[in-house]
Order: C-alpha cells, then sequence, then structure tokens
C-alpha cells in the first residue's frame, strides 16, 4: 500500500507541472503569442551554446545560496520574507570594505575574503533585525522582513546617488566598476567563476548535513512541527528561531557578496535581483530537502535566462519565466492538497 | 489656506484605494482568512482594470473588471485554503508573485497610452460647505461610494445579524458551526467580497489617480502590503482601518511636500518613509504581548502599571482568534 502511494505522489507531482505549463500556455495565448515557439525559445535560451549553459549557472549560484538558507528558516517554520533585504545588506557591506581596501595595496585574495565576511556580517544584521523584531516586538517576520526590504533598497539608492555616486553622473547604474583585481576570477570566455560553483556545492553540503545529522538541525525541526511541544522538551523556542534567521542571514550575506564580486563588480540599485522571493519559491517546493533545491534551482535559473530571448525573438516580456516559476509551485501545491483528500478518501472507502 | 486645503482634498482622493482595499481585507481576515496575495493583486487589477477601460472605452466596466479579477483571485484562495486545506500563508504569497509577473507580462500592449479616466462630481450642496464640502464633496463618484464603504462595513461588522455571524466565523468557527452555521460558506462568501473590493484598488490607480498603465514604472508594488499592515493597524475595524489609510496616505505628502527642504535626500529615500513608519506601528502594536514586556511590567508599581496596561490595551486589537486557520469539522 505504501508503494502505491509513492506511485500516486509521483503521478501527483508529475500532473501539477502539467497543468502549470498549460496554465502558461493558455497565458501565452491571451497575449497572441504561439506556445510552443516560447517555450522552445525559452529552453534554446538556456541551453544552446556553453556561454548560455554557464549563464544559467552564473545565476544558479545565488539562487541556490538563498534556497540554502530559506530551507533552514523553514524548517523552523519560518517565513523569511526579508530575505531581499538581506541579501541587499550583504551587497552593500561587500561594498562599502571593498571601496575601503581597494587602495590600500593589500593582496586581492586578503581584500576579497574580507569582503565576504563583510557580506555575510551585513545579511545576518539584517537577519536579525527581523528575528529581533518577532522575538522581542512580537511583529510578524512576514511584515518585518517585508519593511526591512524596502529600506534596504532605498539604502541602496541612497548610496548609488549619494556617498558613493559616480565622478560625474550618478545614475542607476550603480557605483563605479571596481579594478579587475577584485572580480572573482573567471573561466577564460565566461561570466561563470569556479569558485562559485565551488561554494554553491559547499554550502548545499553543509545545510545536508546540518538538518539530517546535527542535534541543531533535529531541534530546528523540532521546534518548526510543533513550538509548544518543542518547548516542553526544553528546546529554547525562540532561541531557535532567531539562530534560524542568523543561519539564513549568512546565505543571504554570501549571496550579495558573490552578486558584488562575482558579477556586478558594483553596487546596483536592483542587487538581489529577486532572488531572494525565488528562493522562497524553490524552498516551497522542494519541502525542505535541500539536495532537491539544487535541481529545482538550476531548472528555475535556466528560466530566468532562457527567459531573456523572448523580447529579443518574439517581443513578449521576460516576465514570463516569473509566470512560469510561480506557477509551478502554485500548481505543485495545489495538487499536492488535491492528493491529500484523495487519499483520505480511498482509505475511507477501504475501511468501508 | 486654500492650497493647503487642495493638497488635502488630493490626499483624501489618493486613499480612496488604500481605504477601500483595508475594509476589504478586513472583511476576508473577519472571516478567517488571510490575503497575503494583496500586493499583486492590486498591480494585476490595475493593468485589466485599465486594459479593460481601453478597450471597452468605459471606465465603469474597468471598476467592474476589477472587481471581477478581485473575486476570482478570492475563490482561487478560499479553494485552496479552504477545500484542499493548503497554508494561507503560501499560497497567497506565490499568487502575489504570480498576479504581478502576469500583470507586467499581459500588459505590456497596453503600456504607455492614453485611455480613459474617472472625472470629479461635485454633490450639489454639499460641495459648498466650507472646508469640509472642498475637503470631501468635491472629488470623483468613487470617493464617495468609499465612503458609504466605511460607515456600511462599520454596520456590517459590529452592528448586523450578518457581522455577528462573520465575526463568529472568524473567532469561534467551531461553536459557530455547533449553532448551525456554514462556516466554510461564510468564508468564500467573506474571502470573495473582501478580495473582489480590494480588486477596485487597482483601477483606481490606473483610471484615476496615476491614470495610466506603465508597467513596473507604475509603481503600485508595495502598495499592498502596506495595506495588510494597515488593516492589522486598524484592529481588524474599517473605522480605525480608514483612519489608517488616510495617515499613511497623508504622511507620504508630507514626505514630498518637505522634499524642496531636504535636498540631499534622493526622492526614493522619502517613498520608503512609510515603510520604517510600518514596522515601528506594528512594534507598538504588538510589543504589549510580548514575554519580556509582561515581566517587566509586573515589577513596576501598580499605579504605573495599570496606566501602561491601559495604554497597551488601546493600541492592541487582536486578530480574529482563527486568522489563518483551517476549519474542520469533526
Amino acid at each position: 500500500m505504501i508503494r502505491n502511494h509513492k506511485i500516486t505522489n509521483y503521478l501527483f507531482r508529475i500532473a501539477g507541472i502539467l497543468i502549470a505549463f498549460l496554465f502558461t500556455a493558455i497565458v501565452l495565448m491571451i497575449a497572441r503569442a504561439n506556445p510552443s515557439e516560447a517555450f522552445a525559445n525559452i529552453f534554446l535560451g538556456a541551453v544552446s551554446t556553453p556561454i548560455k549553459i554557464a549563464d544559467s549557472l552564473v545565476a544558479w549560484v545565488p539562487l541556490i545560496l538563498t534556497s540554502c538558507g530559506l530551507v533552514i528558516t523553514f524548517t523552523a517554520g519560518l517565513w523569511n520574507i526579508g530575505i531581499e533585504g538581506q541579501i541587499t545588506l550583504g551587497a552593500i557591506a561587500t561594498t562599502w570594505m571593498l571601496r575601503l581596501l581597494q587602495d590600500s595595496g593589500w593582496p586581492s585574495v586578503v581584500i576579497l575574503l574580507i569582503g565576504f565576511l563583510a557580506g555575510i556580517a551585513g545579511g545576518v544584521i539584517w537577519a536579525m533585525l527581523a528575528g529581533g523584531l518577532k522575538f522581542f516586538g512580537g511583529v510578524s517576520e512576514i511584515f518585518a522582513g517585508l519593511g526591512l526590504n524596502f529600506i534596504a533598497t532605498a539604502l541602496t539608492i541612497y548610496l548609488i546617488f549619494g556617498p558613493w555616486k559616480r565622478a560625474g553622473v550618478a545614475s542607476m547604474s550603480g557605483t563605479k566598476p571596481f579594478e579587475e583585481s577584485l572580480w572573482l576570477p573567471t573561466i577564460p570566455g565566461f561570466r561563470l567563476s569556479i569558485w562559485s560553483i565551488v561554494l554553491a556545492v559547499v554550502s548545499v553540503l553543509i545545510v545536508f548535513i546540518l538538518l539530517k545529522n546535527t542535534i541543531i538541525g533535529l531541534r530546528l525541526k523540532a521546534v518548526g512541527k510543533n513550538p509548544k511541544a518543542a518547548v516542553q522538551m526544553g528546546i529554547p523556542t525562540s532561541r531557535y528561531m532567531l539562530l534560524s534567521f542568523i543561519l539564513c542571514g549568512i546565505f543571504a550575506g554570501l549571496t550579495g557578496a558573490m552578486q558584488v564580486i562575482g558579477v556586478y563588480h558594483r553596487l546596483i540599485p536592483s542587487i538581489s535581483s529577486g532572488y531572494g522571493f525565488l528562493g522562497l519559491l524553490v524552498a516551497m517546493l522542494v519541502n525542505y530537502q535541500i539536495l532537491w533545491a539544487a535541481p529545482v534551482a538550476l531548472f528555475f535559473a535556466a528560466l530566468n535566462i532562457g527567459g531573456i530571448q523572448l523580447p529579443i525573438m518574439m517581443k513578449l516580456d521576460s516576465t514570463l519565466s516569473g509566470v512560469m516559476q510561480s506557477s509551478f509551485v502554485l500548481f505543485y501545491i495545489l495538487m499536492d492538497g488535491v492528493r491529500k483528500i484523495w487519499i483520505k478518501n480511498k482509505e475511507k472507502t477501504r475501511d468501508e | 489656506m486654500n492650497e493647503f486645503l487642495t493638497s488635502m482634498a488630493g490626499v483624501v482622493a489618493a486613499a480612496t484605494p488604500v481605504v477601500v482595499a483595508v475594509i476589504g481585507e478586513t472583511l476576508t481576515e473577519r472571516s478567517g482568512v488571510i490575503n497575503l496575495s494583496l500586493n499583486g493583486l492590486i498591480v494585476l487589477t490595475a493593468m485589466v482594470g485599465f486594459a479593460s477601460a481601453y478597450i471597452t472605452g468605459s471606465v465603469w466596466l474597468g471598476i467592474l473588471a476589477g472587481f471581477v479579477t478581485g473575486v476570482v483571485a478570492g475563490m482561487v484562495i478560499s479553494f485552496s485554503s479552504i477545500t484542499l486545506k493548503q497554508s494561507q500563508v503560501a499560497v497567497g504569497f506565490i499568487l502575489s508573485l504570480l498576479f504581478r509577473d502576469l500583470a507586467y507580462f499581459l500588459g505590456t500592449p497596453f503600456m504607455v497610452i492614453p485611455g480613459p479616466t474617472i472625472g470629479s462630481w461635485s454633490i450639489p450642496f454639499l460641495k459648498d460647505i466650507p472646508i469640509i464640502g472642498q475637503l470631501f464633496f468635491r472629488q470623483n463618484p468613487l470617493v464617495y461610494f468609499s465612503y458609504l464603504l466605511i460607515i456600511g462595513s462599520f454596520y456590517l461588522i459590529f452592528h448586523s445579524r450578518p457581522g455577528l455571524i462573520l465575526r463568529g466565523v472568524g473567532e469561534q468557527p467551531v461553536s459557530a458551526y455547533s449553532r448551525g452555521i456554514a462556516v466554510n460558506r461564510q468564508r468564500y462568501l467573506y474571502t470573495a467580497l473582501g478580495t473582489g473590493l480590494a480588486g477596485l484598488a487597482g483601477p483606481m490607480y490606473t483610471l484615476n489617480i496615476k491614470a495610466g498603465w506603465n508597467g513596473t514604472m507604475t509603481g503600485l508594488d508595495g502598495i499592498g502590503w502596506i495595506v495588510l499592515s494597515i488593516t492589522i493597524f486598524g484592529g481588524w475595524n474599517p473605522l480605525r482601518g480608514a483612519l489608517g489609510a488616510y495617515l499613511f496616505v497623508f504622511l507620504q505628502w508630507l514626505g514630498l511636500a518637505l522634499q524642496p527642504r531636504l535636498v540631499n535626500v534622493p526622492s526614493q529615500v522619502l517613498q520608503v518613509a512609510p515603510f520604517p513608519l510600518m514596522i515601528l506601528t506594528l512594534l507598538f502594536v504588538n510589543i504589549g504581548d510580548t514575554e519580556w514586556v509582561a515581566k517587566m511590567l509586573a515589577t513596576l508599581p501598580r499605579g504605573l502599571r495599570g496606566v501602561i496596561y491601559r495604554i497597551i490595551r488601546l493600541l492592541r486589537k487582536p486578530p480574529p482568534a482563527s486568522l489563518g486557520v483551517p476549519f474542520e469539522r469533526e
């Protein structure tokens, strides 16, 4: 019987994905576009050349990093919607350090390491603000996080147009790019850096081990599943929830640092590029299982990169990628609900 | 003085979509359902409302399209959370992103084109009342609708039998059910009504306050989150919620009015001024509930403690007890 359920589980998931495709196709038809042509353009736009595959991996790194952090907060039963702001603060802190040290004459490796650490600190501070507001102020982490996101964006824009403005013209294109010696070394001819891939893979493994094989992971799960029971078991619930925020802040800060050092080489207004919210979708889809986040995040990243082709090839807006990503998660969750009802009914008829 | 009055009349007009959306969300949440998709929904209805008005040439059909879109969104939320028993927060958040991206994707053909707008219509006699007439009665018809809505929803929730049932469903669904009330049907009804009202907010922007659809530059991304927090600030009471909405838009106006004096602060920074304010308000509303405040208060002398308790009770309004919790009859 259990085996049987496993097969139905997969069938329902596949059905969810198919419905999401169908939904996107209908949306495309409303926009008077040919769905198969659009899907083909997205697919080719993500994988047709080595450069495009590398670009998909470049987008995969921030997405998997944020997913790593969010799986931890989800495990503790928390909605860290403030992750966008945490990424942004990480990026701001990294930019600040690099600006301070770029003329110091120190070896690039040292400066970059300090930059990454500063990014982590920035992310953690912003995460602790949201966590602190929740545990000491009683403010829902969702609203605290959202407010902090908007403040982080405003801070970025203030810095770009104010104290850190480019000599001559301050513009939405961001601060002055750093010297090439402060760029994360990339594979020649590509925008992709081996180091960022290494960081992403190591992060996935760390989170996997943390949640699966450590007492901290076990307690976070207990807190997330049933906070009241966790208190009775003697687990300091709010301390563990705050810890999950801090851990998530580490990954968010790393994401911000990576976007500055490895991708944009400067601070830009939308430095988080929505990877925080997209990471929330990934984390919802994989349901606490970090290993699954790796392929799902790669798929979502490929959709982002492939979507860039839509305005070029078909004069469609690239937000279709976003429509696809969120409809995948929506129909996955809806089908999960249908599955539960279906199983319940089946068991009821069997009992009778 | 006259100039100030004109500005304040502008504040009343600009606050109208916020007021209507806050009341819609209040009705939805009173029944025990959270509509977290509100931010995306307002962007989507803004686009749908403008597009419909542009195609049909009728602003009222545009408004209606916004309402219908809202009702459909509400049905999706109720179906997933009431019938399928999935997390309201999860579905709401996903829909928030989905609606926003749908708006930007489908709205491309309607970008930066002039379309119909709602004109103002002064109410005879009332418009001639000094100050009040100028502030409240030389507006567009939707503003008058919002006045009726504030009073009507307040009466509905607190002074009518359907309102009693609504509150019962949100506070004590089990006992409401045992008295023969179809809890889930009530929730479906008020979720759809509330999201429909929230769906009016979008067209109010694109057909009046910020006429036209400009894609991501329309500047509506964020309003929905503000509406959700004003609903909390309003303590699920339409009068207090409406007051919060007017206060919020007034502060926004104040930020813009002060801008010439704050030359060094970029306009983008002043535009987010409401958000720290939102966090602070939520902090004031909620901090009285936390354990450490309760412990600290216990150590205070009795007289002082009483005063502080009273202030906290005044600020704080507890949410409907079963907000976000699915109802199961056993």
